[in-house]
């Protein structure tokens, strides 16, 4: 760490991660209340508990961008943040949004519009949070260095915040509405994001494999040609039984099927610098992170998303345990693993420490990939067995849901796994007694650019 | 995990130390596609159009063995001669824009704007056999929802026809800001453009 105003990261890797263990414990109660589904159905029904599970993830996963952001774009830009005291008043103003929707749910004060169910003051405050967000880091880089990771990552920032816009769009007509719902779920997960993913992949590569920044950032601009090319159109895959003409049956099962390949660009890329790179970073947790991002999201998100994305497939598929499966192992690898890997990275910079606690976070990665991995194999054989007696047989949905009692409770068991690796991972994280030392030379001074 | 002994600080690794990798490999190095003529992302592009209009190909011959009646009197209502007409106009275009790059590397690039100039003239008459073949259609009462062959038909041509509207910016491009490799990358793109129409043809108009 070069410039005292990464030190505001700090704030955002620690909300993000109260955030990310709020989302798990959730989680697990919502896979409690599958097994046992009467429980807590008076006082905090599922849906508001499948609300906070999910808007809790997003919220974090946003929170995790931003902190590595501030984190990384000193580096790059090779100066100072603009504002450091405006990054932190922006973080308590999305913590206390944050806090407030939570809290919101609870007392079932929401709009009901899957994953924006945030009511609209704080969909407004969201926004001035993206504003002060990108005011701080554009100034950034406008007065700095322009690198390839800097700019496509702000470029991927911003299209994050324009997309947003169409959360406010809510037209009555059933079809319109999803029609632009996706444009903010679908182009951010499987466009837009994508372009942050890399780009703090690219980041991440260059820091931990000493590569040759010129050859990271080629792949780069691959990488994010791709995903633009296929993640677009891909849209069309949520357009099949909406109400939308039938051609998106074959737009969208062409475009998205080819969304496997800049995941799987990803893998290459990243295990191709590996290789090729010389250097030996202390820092072997962050790169088991990077590493396990990368595959584990073409397997979630590339492989899973591929297995029901054929129209004529997605036809008996749609919306079932498939969907289920797809969604936890895609997140999971795509967006909390690259959350957690650069989590990894900045840490023990941040809290100026060996990362002496590695043993403790790389075995919160294996129990949670582990966890994350059982759980996507029960939910898909339970997304096979209730597409067959649901979908051919025609048995009625509750008395499925019944007979995939024991997948369930498979997914109880290695969401506790989660749990329990994310708290290893909070314990490896939090400097506690011990393990916070200090090191025995001192740590280079920060010398600002300017 | 981690065997290292703890004796140097947690520092910044240098990062002026040139870590890369201890072969020759430059960084402007693309692999395969270095060999290949203009700017190797163009042949990124180039390869996932292979790819899209491909599936699109596989789709439709997969379509058309369900439905083999519906696909056969839908097809015989094409028109074989615009269609034919069309495959020669941008075949001319292709070898017009092939010239114009001959050109620029001989060191003349106005003649290469000339030829630059006719295979986008070319392609405009592409768009306009198009445009007639389209309001054919149309006023036949033919759209895109009409059936899988129609869909297939307008999805596949439709955007293969936007790729020619694109090729005529990116020749337009080119011609202005007219470098040798940038010529070779319009060309290449313009290639392509022609070659994902010499597939579409026999496959939607002629095979029976």
């Amino acid at each position: 760490m070069k410039y005292q105003s990464q030190k505001v990261a700090l704030y955002y890797i620690g909300g993000a991660l109260t955030l990310f263990l709020v989302q798990v414990l959730v989680g697990v109660l919502a896979g409690t209340v599958y097994v046992m589904p009467n429980l807590l159905s008076e006082l905090l029904p599922f849906n508001i508990i499948r609300m906070i599970h999910t808007n809790a993830l997003i919220v974090w996963l946003l929170m995790g961008f931003m902190g590595a952001t501030y984190y990384l774009l000193p580096e790059e830009t090779e100066r100072e943040l603009h504002s450091p005291k405006l990054a932190i008043i922006q973080f308590w103003l999305f913590f206390g949004a944050a806090l407030a929707a939570v809290v919101g749910y609870v007392f079932g004060i929401h709009e009901g519009r899957e994953f924006l169910e945030q009511p609209l003051v704080i969909k407004v405050g969201i926004v001035v949070v993206a504003l002060m967000f990108l005011y701080n880091c554009t100034m950034t880089l406008l007065a700095g260095r322009k690198t390839a990771v800097a700019n496509v990552l702000m470029l991927g920032l911003w299209f994050v915040a324009i997309f947003f816009l169409f959360a406010f769009y809510n037209p009555g007509n059933l079809a319109l509405d999803k029609m632009y719902w996706w444009w903010v779920v679908h182009l951010w997960v499987e466009g837009v994001w994508e372009l942050i993913m890399a780009s703090i992949l690219a980041f991440l590569m260059i820091k931990l494999t000493g590569v040759d920044r010129e050859v990271v950032e080629k792949w780069l601009y691959v990488i994010v040609a791709l995903s633009l090319f296929t993640g677009i159109l891909g849209t069309g895959h949520h357009y099949y039984w909406i109400g939308t003409p039938g051609y998106w049956q074959w737009i969208g099962s062409v475009f998205s099927t080819l969304e496997v390949v800049p995941f799987f660009a990803m893998v290459v890329f990243t295990f191709v610098m590996v290789w090729k790179g010389g250097r030996q970073h202390p820092n072997k947790a962050a790169l088991l992170w990077s590493l396990g991002c990368s595959v584990i999201a073409f397997l979630g998100a590339g492989v899973w998303g591929f297995l029901h994305t054929l129209a004529p497939i997605n036809y008996y598929t749609h919306g079932t345990q498939v969907t289920a499966a797809h969604g936890h192992l895609a997140f999971y690898g795509a967006y909390v693993m690259l959350n957690l890997a650069v989590f990894t990275y900045a840490m023990p910079y941040l809290l100026k420490r060996e990362p002496y606690s590695q043993a403790l976070n790389q075995a919160g990665f294996w129990l949670m990939t582990g966890g994350m991995l059982f759980m996507t194999f029960a939910l898909t054989f339970a997304g096979v067995v209730q597409t067959h007696l649901q979908r051919v047989n025609g048995d009625d949905y509750m008395s499925v849901q019944d007979a995939l009692g024991m997948f369930f409770w498979m997914r109880l068991g290695s969401g506790i796994a989660v749990l329990i690796g994310v708290i290893l991972l909070l314990a490896a994280f939090v400097p506690v007694g011990a393990r916070r030392t200090v090191p025995k030379a001192p740590i280079p001074t920060a010398t600002p650019a300017e | 995990m981690n065997a290292e002994p703890h004796h140097t600080a947690y520092a910044e690794p240098d990062l002026s130390r040139d870590a890369t990798t201890a072969d020759e490999e430059s960084p402007a190095d693309w692999g395969a596609l270095s060999a290949l003529p203009g700017n190797p992302l163009m042949w990124i592009l180039i390869l996932s159009e292979l790819a899209v209009f491909g599936a699109f190909l596989a789709g439709f011959a997969g379509a058309r063995l369900m439905q083999p009646e519906l696909f056969a009197d839908s097809q015989a209502q094409l028109s074989r001669l615009f269609g034919g007409l069309n495959t020669l106009v941008l075949v001319t275009s292709g070898w017009f824009a092939a010239l114009a790059v001959r050109n620029r590397a001989e060191g003349s690039i106005g003649r290469a704007r000339v030829w630059l100039a006719a295979a986008g003239g070319l392609g405009m008459v592409f768009l306009a056999v198009k445009a007639v073949e389209y309001g054919g259609k149309i006023d036949a009462g033919i759209g895109l929802e009409t059936n899988t062959f129609w869909t297939l038909y307008y999805l596949m041509t439709g955007f293969h026809a936007l790729h020619v509207v694109m090729g005529l910016i990116v020749l337009a491009i080119v011609g202005w800001k007219a470098s040798l490799e940038n010529l070779e990358t319009g060309a290449a793109f313009w290639h392509m453009v022609d070659l994902i129409w010499v597939l579409i043809y026999p496959v939607v108009y002629l095979i029976r």
